[in-house]
């Protein structure tokens, strides 16, 4: 797994490993969580982020390997007093059939604490998240998006060292979502918790985390500030699932001045980068960087006129487009110019250049926008 | 009409009670722990065992009472216990009958339960005592019908009573085994007076059970 390596951490995984049956679904070198930081796993359904949560609860028996706080100074470290230091939000809120002030307050009562205090945090968080006039409905009595509150409330309020939030966002519809999403981004920063989310929706990653991880098949890829992953992701499998839709497999033909000139499918890129001459790399770009001009004219830079700027890009490729898909309020292009190129455009720029199957165009985009990934000598995928 | 003196009614209907009672009691001392492992464990033969259970819930009164017999009756291998023809013999007889419905009706409460919730609550920072606590107040519908079910079974039971209680006048005499006696002896007046107490006993019984099950949060 690449990316940097925090000291002093909070919490720490090391070497471990879970199995079911014989296969290994979970397989960990090292893993730090750093106090206060939010740390959002992603990963598609089935590579094991529920797994990874469970473990990092002690939740589960794994095959081998240690999950541990390290600022134990000696205390107790069994299950239970590790457990005490967590809170656990699963998915699909798993409600008491009980008071939504009983649900809330079950964290507390578990420990102990006295019943005055119970009633002063409870009624606190109940306040933070909005949720205070639900206090004596009974639970099975709420709304989805107020039960994943509930949920929350009932997991912040034990003041744990550690938040593990399970597809927090999973089971509520958009609207509920961009405003749960909206308050849990003020409430991890306004607390002193750690917390590691787990996700498969890439964009409540880079929202929420200070640092992302990717979790593919059972093993971290990398683990780096969302900008570093979405940018410069360390091999294809995560290029993909990150959302870089152009991956071409070319070689390194020159390179000075920080720029390397790559050579793909017929075609001389440039893109910036350290790779040497003469390595084999994976071409990465996001649609987002790919800018479309109509027309087989190579516009920017060549014919300067009324409204026509000169553009810094270095690359342009002509081509045609292949394929168009309606995204949202956007549109994917794809272009055939020998290399396959994916433009994310509006939907009102897709109109008014008339944006069709067959229509010429030429893609144009920043050496700085390119990624490359050295691929070891026998890498050909 | 036999006088049916008001002693000997008061008398057979508080041994009808303290018999099933204590069997109940027993049932549920060996049947919500047991059913409680059995529900969240997971083992091999965990569905021959289910299977076992469920067979259990069935068995005819009458022929436990035989098996009980036989091993309690001076010639068996528990004779050394003298325990037969007393209300203890019953007793243990009643608690073979009551304990697989317990068993059995309790997986299937726990089962009901989101499979997940256990492990919540753990994350949360339950200890595995508490955990199970907080499982059973889920169920508590479902575990208090599962109470009910087994008391009925055993209240209303005369073919173990019979078989090793023996009916004996002071001793060992129940409801049920009254309701037999007077209407093999013709007195069938006496008979349906004590089936109505039989019946006013078991609605009274599961009337205060079920208060108890629907006072709280209704779901």
């Amino acid at each position: 797994m690449t990316g940097p390596v925090p000291v002093d951490p909070l919490l720490e995984v090391d070497d471990l490993v879970v199995v079911r049956g014989a296969r290994p679904i979970l397989e960990i070198d090292h893993l730090a969580i750093v106090r206060g930081e939010t740390l959002v796993v992603v990963g598609p359904n089935g590579a094991g982020k529920s797994t990874l949560l469970l473990a990092l609860a002690r939740l589960l028996r794994p095959q081998r390997g240690e999950v541990a706080f390290r600022d134990s100074f000696g205390e107790r470290d069994d299950d239970l007093a590790h457990r005490r230091r967590i809170g656990l939000v699963l998915p699909d809120p798993i409600l008491l059939d009980a008071s939504v002030f009983d649900n809330v307050a079950s964290g507390l009562r578990f420990r102990g604490v006295p019943r005055d205090e119970v009633r002063v945090r409870v009624s606190d968080w109940l306040g933070r998240l909005g949720i205070g006039h639900l206090r004596d409905r009974p639970a099975r009595q709420i709304s989805s998006g107020e039960a994943q509150r509930v949920s929350l409330a009932r997991a912040l309020v034990v003041e744990p060292d550690l938040l593990l939030l399970d597809e927090p966002f999973a089971s509520v519809d958009a609207m509920t979502r961009a405003l749960l999403l909206d308050d849990l981004e003020n409430l991890l920063r306004a607390t002193p918790v750690a917390c590691v989310a787990v996700t498969h929706d890439l964009d409540e990653a880079v929202r929420l985390g200070d640092r992302v991880a990717v979790l593919l098949e059972g093993r971290l890829r990398q683990c780096d500030r969302p900008e570093r992953v979405l940018a410069a992701p360390v091999d294809g499998d995560v290029a993909a699932f990150v959302g870089v839709e152009t991956r071409v497999h070319g070689r390194v033909v020159e390179a000075r001045d920080g720029l390397a000139v790559v050579e793909a499918a017929g075609h001389r890129l440039e893109a910036v980068s350290s790779v040497g001459p003469g390595r084999a790399v994976l071409f990465c770009l996001r649609p987002e960087d790919v800018t479309l001009w109509s027309g087989d004219q190579p516009g920017p830079g060549d014919h300067p006129g009324p409204g026509t700027e000169m553009s810094s890009a270095r690359n342009r490729l002509p081509g045609r487009v292949s394929r168009v898909t309606p995204s949202g309020p956007l549109v994917r292009v794809s272009v055939d110019c020998g290399v396959p190129l994916v433009a994310l455009v509006t939907r009102a720029s897709a109109d008014e250049m008339g944006l069709a199957v067959g229509r010429p165009v030429v893609a144009t985009f920043k050496a700085s926008a390119a990624h490359l990934i050295p691929l070891a000598k026998d890498q050909d995928r | 009409m036999d006088i049916f003196a008001g002693s000997d009614l008061l008398e057979v209907t508080l041994l009808s009670l303290i018999v099933s009672g204590l069997a109940t009691a027993i049932s549920l001392a060996i049947g919500l722990p047991l059913g409680t492992w059995l529900a969240l464990a997971r083992f091999r033969s965990r569905g021959l065992t289910l299977s076992l259970v469920n067979t259990g819930m069935a068995l005819p009164p009458v022929v436990v009472g035989l098996f009980v017999a036989m091993l309690l009756w001076r010639s068996g291998p528990l004779g050394g216990l003298r325990l037969m023809y007393t209300p203890g013999a019953m007793v243990i007889a009643e608690v073979i009958i009551a304990t697989p419905v317990m068993l059995g009706l309790t997986v299937a409460a726990l089962g009901q339960l989101d499979p997940r919730l256990r492990l919540q609550l753990l994350g949360l920072g339950a200890s595995r005592w508490q955990a199970t606590w907080w499982l059973w107040r889920e169920a508590r519908l479902p575990l208090l019908a599962a109470l009910m079910a087994a008391f009925g079974a055993v209240i209303s039971e005369v073919g173990a009573a019979m078989m090793v209680g023996g009916n004996i006048r002071h001793e060992t005499r129940v409801l049920t085994t009254s309701i037999v006696l007077e209407t093999g002896k013709g007195e069938f007046a006496a008979a349906i007076a004590l089936g109505v107490v039989l019946l006013a006993l078991a609605f009274l019984v599961n009337a205060v059970l079920t208060r108890a099950q629907h006072r709280g949060p209704q779901p």
